[in-house]
C-alpha cells in the first residue's frame, strides 16, 4: 500500500515536470490576480498593508481552485484513473498520494512565493511569517477539499464552473482563519488560536476527504 | 472462479441487457459477441467492477466484487477502451509504474521483458504520445506480459489497432495465460482465430421500450 502511495507520487511529480507549463500557469495566475490589488484600490501602503494578507488568501483560493482541473481530468480521459482504480490497492491510498503530489506542485509553491509578495505589500517580518506559516498549514485543506468537488464533477459539461460554485462555499473557513492569523499578528495578538484551526481543519479534511473524494470518482467512473 | 447471476443494466431508459449470468473456471475464455450498442463494454465494465449494475451481481472466488475490490483488484488485468497510459510518460516508464502500483518487482528487467514481448522494445524511451495507435495499444496490452500474470483478464476489444503479428503474439499470450489455469472474458469484432475451448456469449441490441 506505502508502495502504491510512492509510485502514484512520483509517477505524478515526474508529470508535472513533463509538464511545468501547466504548473507554472497556476503560480502565475496566483501572482498576477495578487497584483491586480494595487491597480484597483490604489497603491496607498497603509491600505495594502491592511488588506493584503486577506488577498493573498483570496487569490491562494483562486489559484487552487483553477489547479484541480489538473487533479483527476486527464486521468479520467486517458483511462489511467480506470487502471488506478482497478490496480487492487486501497482507492484511499492511490487519493493521497495524487493529492501530496498536486500539493507539492502547487499549495506548496504558493506558499513560497507568498514571500516576496509579502516583502512587495511591506508587511513587515512578523506577519509575512504570519502569512506564510498559515498558508502552510491551510492550503493542504485547500487541495483535500478541491479535489471533493473535482472528483465529483469529473466528466461533466460545465463542470468548471461547478467545481467552483461547490469548492468555493467550502473553503471559506479556510479563508477566515488564514486571514483571522494575520490580522491578529497585525494587532499584536497571538496567531495560535487561529493556527490550530486551520491546522485542525487540514487534519479534519485529511482524515475524511480521501474516502469521500474515492468514492465520488467510483460513482464517475460508471 | 468468476461467476456472474442475473445481471441487468439500464443506461439512461434504455435496458440493455437482462438475465445474463457468467460463469469462468480457470483455463476458460469467454467471447462476448454482439452488435454496436448491444451492452458488451457495459457488461465487462460490470464485471471488473468499474459499473454497477442495476440488479445481480458478480462474486470472486465467492465474494462479492464491489465488497472486496482490492483482492479482486489485486487478481485482475484489465485493458479496456482506453489504454491508460500516460502521453507524457515514456514506454518503459508506464510500464514500471504499473508494476509498482501493483506492487510487483518493478525491476527494469521485468517490465523490459514485458516491452519486449509486445514488440516495443525499440520504444522503450519514447514518449507514449509519439507512438502510433497500435503502438499505444501494445503498451496497454503489456500490462498482460508480467512475469506473474494476473488471473482474470478482461479485455474490451483488445485487437483493434493491432498489426497481424501483434494479434498473432497476443492470441499465443491468451492460449498461455489459459493453458496457465488464468480466465480470459474479452469482446472482439473481428474474425479473430480465439482458442478453441472459447465459449460465446451473444447479446441482443435492444432498442428503448
Amino acid at each position: 500500500m506505502t508502495g502504491a502511495l510512492w509510485a502514484v507520487i512520483r509517477r505524478d511529480l515526474l508529470l508535472a515536470l513533463r509538464q511545468r507549463g501547466d504548473v507554472l500557469n497556476v503560480l502565475l495566475f496566483f501572482v498576477v490576480v495578487i497584483t491586480m490589488l494595487p491597480l484597483g484600490v490604489g497603491p496607498e501602503m497603509g491600505t495594502l498593508r491592511l488588506i493584503g494578507a486577506g488577498w493573498v488568501w483570496v487569490a491562494a483560493l483562486l489559484a487552487s481552485i483553477v489547479s484541480l482541473a489538473r487533479l483527476f481530468a486527464q486521468d479520467y480521459a486517458d483511462g489511467a484513473l480506470e487502471q488506478l482504480m482497478l490496480s487492487g490497492q486501497p482507492a484511499t491510498a492511490i487519493v493521497v498520494g495524487k493529492i501530496l503530489a498536486h500539493w507539492l506542485v502547487t499549495g506548496a509553491p504558493i506558499t513560497l512565493a507568498a514571500i516576496p509578495i509579502a516583502v512587495m505589500f511591506d508587511l513587515g517580518f512578523e506577519r509575512a511569517a504570519t502569512l506564510v506559516a498559515a498558508l502552510a498549514l491551510g492550503t493542504p485543506a485547500l487541495s483535500l477539499i478541491g479535489a471533493i468537488g473535482a472528483a465529483l464533477t469529473l466528466g461533466l459539461r460545465g463542470g468548471g464552473v461547478l467545481v467552483t460554485l461547490l469548492v468555493l462555499p467550502l473553503t471559506a473557513p479556510v479563508l477566515i482563519f488564514g486571514a483571522a492569523a494575520v490580522e491578529a499578528t497585525a494587532g499584536g495578538l497571538s496567531p495560535a488560536p487561529d493556527f490550530l484551526f486551520l491546522g485542525g481543519l487540514s487534519l479534519g479534511a485529511a482524515a475524511l476527504a480521501p474516502w469521500a473524494i474515492a468514492t465520488a470518482l467510483r460513482i464517475s467512473l460508471e | 472462479m468468476l461467476r456472474a447471476s442475473d445481471l441487468e443494466c439500464v443506461r439512461g431508459d434504455r435496458c440493455l441487457f437482462r438475465g445474463i449470468d457468467l460463469e469462468l473456471a480457470p483455463g476458460q475464455c469467454l467471447h462476448i459477441a454482439g452488435d454496436n450498442g448491444a451492452g458488451k463494454t457495459s457488461l465487462l465494465r460490470i464485471v471488473a467492477g468499474l459499473l454497477m449494475p442495476t440488479r445481480g451481481s458478480v462474486q470472486w472466488k465467492g465474494r462479492d466484487i464491489a465488497r472486496a475490490r482490492e483482492e479482486f483488484g489485486a487478481d485482475l488485468a484489465f485493458v479496456g477502451h482506453l489504454n491508460g497510459s500516460k502521453d507524457d510518460l515514456t514506454v518503459l516508464e508506464n510500464v514500471r509504474f504499473e508494476a509498482a502500483l501493483r506492487g510487483a518487482e518493478a525491476g527494469e528487467d521485468a517490465a523490459l521483458d514485458a516491452l519486449d514481448c509486445m514488440g516495443l522494445l525499440d520504444f522503450a524511451d519514447l514518449a507514449v504520445r509519439q507512438l502510433s495507435q497500435g503502438q499505444r495499444r501494445r503498451v496497454a496490452l503489456a500490462r498482460l506480459c508480467h512475469p506473474v500474470p494476473a488471473a482474470l483478464w478482461i479485455l474490451d476489444e483488445p485487437f483493434n489497432a493491432l498489426d497481424a503479428r501483434t494479434v498473432a503474439t497476443l492470441n499465443r499470450l491468451i492460449e498461455a495465460r489459459l493453458a496457465g489455469g488464468g480466465m480470459v472474458l474479452l469482446t472482439a469484432h473481428q474474425m479473430i482465430p480465439l482458442p478453441a475451448a472459447t465459449r460465446r456469449i451473444e447479446l441482443q441490441f435492444r432498442a428503448a421500450q
